[in-house]
This record gives C-alpha cells, structure tokens and sequence, in this order.
C-alpha cells in the first residue's frame, strides 16, 4: 500500500518548469514521429530556459528511450519507456519525481510524438497476447469497440437517456472550449447537440461525435527540483500529488466495466497533495471518448457512481460555466495522436501560468489531471499547484 | 474471414481452443477456491496456486454488455458490419468476449441480462469461435 508519509514528503518538492507541443500538431505527414519527440523536447526546454545537456532523465511510451535518445542526441542517467497507454505520460510524472527525489536525476524530460494520422510505420503488438488471441478473433479491436462495451453497461444500470444527454454535453462543450483555441484541429468549426446526434455510429453506442481525433503530435514536459526551478525561465507549476496504476488489459478481463482504476489513484493523488477535491479550478480528463470523461469524473470522486449526468447538468462545463474541463478542446477536438495524456499536463500548466489566452480560466491555482490508457486499463491522476 | 486475425494458441489455452473444434467448451476452475477462470493460465489468479483442474460445461449463460459495431475495426470485418461485439458472463462465473448471433442488430431489440447460449462456428479445419445466440427466441 502507498505510504502516504514518505509520499507527503516528497509532495511539492518538484516542478514543472517546461512544456510544449511540436511545432505543428493536426495533420503532420512531413514529420516522422522520432522528428516530433525531437521537436516537442526541444520546444519544452526552451519553455523553461534549459539545454538538452541539462536533461539527466528521460521518459518516454510507445518507444524505447533507446531510439529517442539517440535521435535527440543525449545521454540519459536514469530512463523510463513504460508504456500502459495514453495515460503513460502522466504516470511519468510520478516516476520522474520518484527519481529526482531519490537524486538519479535533476533535470527528468518526458516526451511524446506519434503520427496516429500519418505514420509510415505504425507500431505493433505481440500477437501471441490475450488481448489478440480471445477478442480480436471476434472483432473486438481497437478502443472504440471495448469503451462502448464498457458504456452500455453503465446505460443499462443507470439509464440511456440521461447517459446520452451527459456525452452529448461533453462533446458539445469540449467542441465550445477547442473553438477558444487556435492549435485545436476543430477551432474553426462549432458542433450543435444536433451535428452530435446526427453524426453516424461508429461502435453503438458511440456516435462518430463521442469519439477522439486521430492526428499527429508531439508534446513534451520538463521535471525538476523545486529549488532549481526558481532560476528558470517561467513560473513554475508545483507537483502536488500523483497517484498511477491498471487493473486489466483487454476489456472482458475489466473488474467492473464502470469503475476503472482511477477509483484508486483519485483518492490517493488528493490526500498526497493534501487538498481537497472542491478546491479544483481546472479539470483535465482524459477524453479518448465523451464517456471517458463521464465515468473518469466519478471514478475520481467528483461525484457519486451514475450521479455523473446530473453533476456536468449543475456544474455547466461549457467556457464560462462553474467547472472548467478539458480547456484546450481536448482529445475530441483539440488533438489525439493516439496517446493522449501528456496534452492534459500542457494544459494545465499553461492555464496556472494564466497563459491560456482566449480560453484563459480565472483564479486557476489548482488543476488535476487524470490520464486513462490501454482499454480503460491504465490511470493516473496528478494534482498540480502554482 | 480470410484476413481475420485468428488466435495463436498457446500452450495454456491449447485445451480450450481443441474443445471448441468438437463443440466443447472447457474452462479452468480451481481446486483450491473453487472459482472458475477465463482466460486460461497456468495458475489461479484468485489464490495464485496452480492446482487447477479442466472442466467441461454447458455455455449457459447471460448477456453483460454489447455494442454494435458500424464501422469496422479492420478491412477484413468491412463485410460483416454491423455486427454484435458482446461480453457474456458463464453461469459459472467468468466473462467471455464473443459476438452475438442470430439476433437484429437493433439496440432496441437486445436487452442487457437475457439468457444466450452457445453458438459454434466452425471458421476451418483448424478453428472454431464460441459465439453466442439468444436462448428464447425474441421478436424480431
């Protein structure tokens, strides 16, 4: 069990002092995704005034930090490929920090870069896993068939109508939030509750509209000292709480298709930070699908299991409404190269560094992000404060 | 079917795989706790011992969850769409990945609890998928 006194003490002694995105993000079919790795880190080291050879630690999913620290060009003292999904970036942040208060490291960088839109050579799995030998066979393939699964379970123990009222809010609202943000894929085009309803099934119950971009991206993010992060370039974003975890791979091995891990590692990154989860101004939840949000809010504790419908009803969380969520437009209309998670930390921190522009929150002192990966099978939640 | 992925079995799941080809299922259950498993493994994973024994049953079973899917995953389920991804949970227990046959493709049709029973569909030679159908048939 986590030992919350070790883990208290190493709560808010690191920072976040650099993040970005590569240079373009949307469809990037001239860059190969080890270009948008290189490109992102870069971008986040000069976010934060530091050099690549200031970077003693890195981070990275979906590739070996092998092949990305060879093509960046460093030479890494203490390295980290784990890799459970799109929420592998946020539970970097957890080893990262591990790792630095261990002194492995000083200066940990996490990065990001995928082509999901364009990729020359995408990556592939071992087909002798469980997942490919008792789902595939079936059609069970990909996240859109298995969250949908997971979806109609929650409709049927807490009613359909209601459900499909609260995703179609999400979808609406996030699209609101992504037309406040220029990098967003869908900034220039709005989406009514009938372009939702509308829009064709892709795995039922799943409109096309509930589902995340596929786009290429990269995206990157500097850990370090607290101390050193006095003498950086921007106001740094302290590290309050982080908590990570899984409890299953492919989705009929899930233990409770409406309570993902998060229903752990919610709880646990508050009482790290010491906060209380009233005390949010921002939420970034991972949004590879409108009903990952749904059920993350719960999981997380935001409100109680099936009471998430009425909850985003009260709260409004369109720009403007009483509970910021997914600023940037999210995975449904911001970007989602396919792993997702690193883009809730970007935002985040630019939203406590009141650097978010049109869509810039007020008051944003306290922000969780929860990263979601694999088939509902990966959490992480972080707690971060300024 | 031809670019279907097909399952590799391994050493663990051979029986299971092999049972099907006679129109047999056959599950894990262990001796220790008495819990039936599935996937097969090597161990329990409830008790982590590896006193487990292969028991033949009968399919009954109920309807967890489904979805119906319209787009295809892959080119090679572009004919089939749309079809019913489900998830059944055994009389005995554990929850099964499978399709739903010889039923609408209408969410308004399936209801989540019914009973479904096995459906084994012969692929070739050397493989047969467990699907599942709905036990009584319903009005559609």
């Amino acid at each position: 069990m986590p030992n919350y006194n070790k883990l208290k003490n190493i709560s808010g002694n690191t920072s976040i002092v650099g993040v970005a995105e590569s240079d373009q993000i949307g469809k990037v079919p001239e860059k190969s995704p080890l270009a948008l790795h290189a490109e992102a880190a870069s971008n986040a080291l000069d976010d934060a005034g530091l050099k690549f050879s200031d970077v003693d630690g890195l981070f990275t999913a979906g590739w070996s930090t092998l092949d990305v620290a060879e093509y960046i060009g460093i030479q890494p003292r203490f390295t980290d490929s784990t890799s459970v999904g799109g929420s592998s970036f946020v539970i970097h942040i957890a080893h990262a920090i591990a790792a630095i208060s261990a002194g492995y490291c000083e200066v940990a960088l996490i990065t990001h870069g995928q082509s999901g839109r364009s990729d020359r050579a995408p990556l592939s799995r071992h087909d002798g896993i469980p997942m490919i030998q008792y789902e595939y066979p079936y059609g069970i393939i990909g996240p859109p068939s298995s969250y949908s699964l997971a979806c109609n379970r929650y409709m049927h123990l807490y009613g359909e109508d209601k459900t499909r009222e609260a995703m179609a809010n999400i979808a609406v609202s996030t699209r609101k939030w992504a037309n406040l943000n220029p990098k967003a894929y869908f900034y220039n085009k709005e989406m009514t509750l009938d372009d939702y309803h509308d829009s064709r099934w892709v795995s039922w119950p799943f409109h096309l509209l509930d589902c995340c971009l596929v786009t290429d991206a990269g995206a990157a993010i500097v850990i370090t000292t607290k101390d050193r992060a006095k003498d950086l370039r921007k106001k740094s974003v302290n590290i309050l709480g982080i908590a990570e975890g899984h409890d299953h791979s492919m989705i009929s091995q899930m233990p409770d298709l409406t309570k993902a891990f998060g229903t752990k590692t919610g709880p646990q990154a508050i009482k790290m930070s010491g906060i209380n989860l009233e005390d949010i101004d921002l939420a970034m939840i991972y949004d590879s699908f409108t009903f990952t949000v749904l059920v993350s809010l719960e999981n997380i504790g935001f409100c109680n299991p099936g009471e998430g419908p009425e909850f985003l009803l009260e709260k409004n969380i369109s720009p403007g409404g009483g509970f910021p969520l997914n600023t940037n437009g999210g995975g449904l209309s911001y970007t989602h190269p396919g792993m997702y998670g690193i883009f809730t930390i970007v935002e985040a921190v630019r939203q406590l560094r009141n650097e978010a522009e049109d869509r810039q929150i007020d008051n944003c002192n306290l922000a969780l992000a929860h990263g979601t990966g694999g088939l509902l099978s990966s959490t992480a939640t972080v707690i971060l404060g300024i | 079917m031809n670019n279907k992925p097909k399952p590799i079995s391994q050493p663990e799941s051979d029986k299971y795989w092999n049972g099907l080809k006679n129109k047999e299922i056959w599950i894990q259950k262990c001796k220790t706790t008495n819990k039936y498993q599935f996937y097969p493994r090597v161990h329990c994973i409830n008790c982590t011992e590896n006193d487990i024994e292969w028991v033949k049953i009968s399919g009954e079973a109920t309807l967890f969850s489904f979805a119906i899917v319209f787009l295809a995953p892959t080119p090679a389920f572009t004919d089939d769409v749309p079809y019913i991804n489900a998830l059944i949970k055994l009389k005995e227990g554990p929850i099964i990945p499978t399709n739903l046959v010889n039923i609408n493709p209408d969410p308004e049709k399936i209801k989540i609890g019914i009973k479904v029973k096995p459906v084994f569909e012969k692929i070739d030679e050397n493989l047969t998928l467990l699907k599942f159908e709905p036990s009584e048939q319903t009005s559609n």
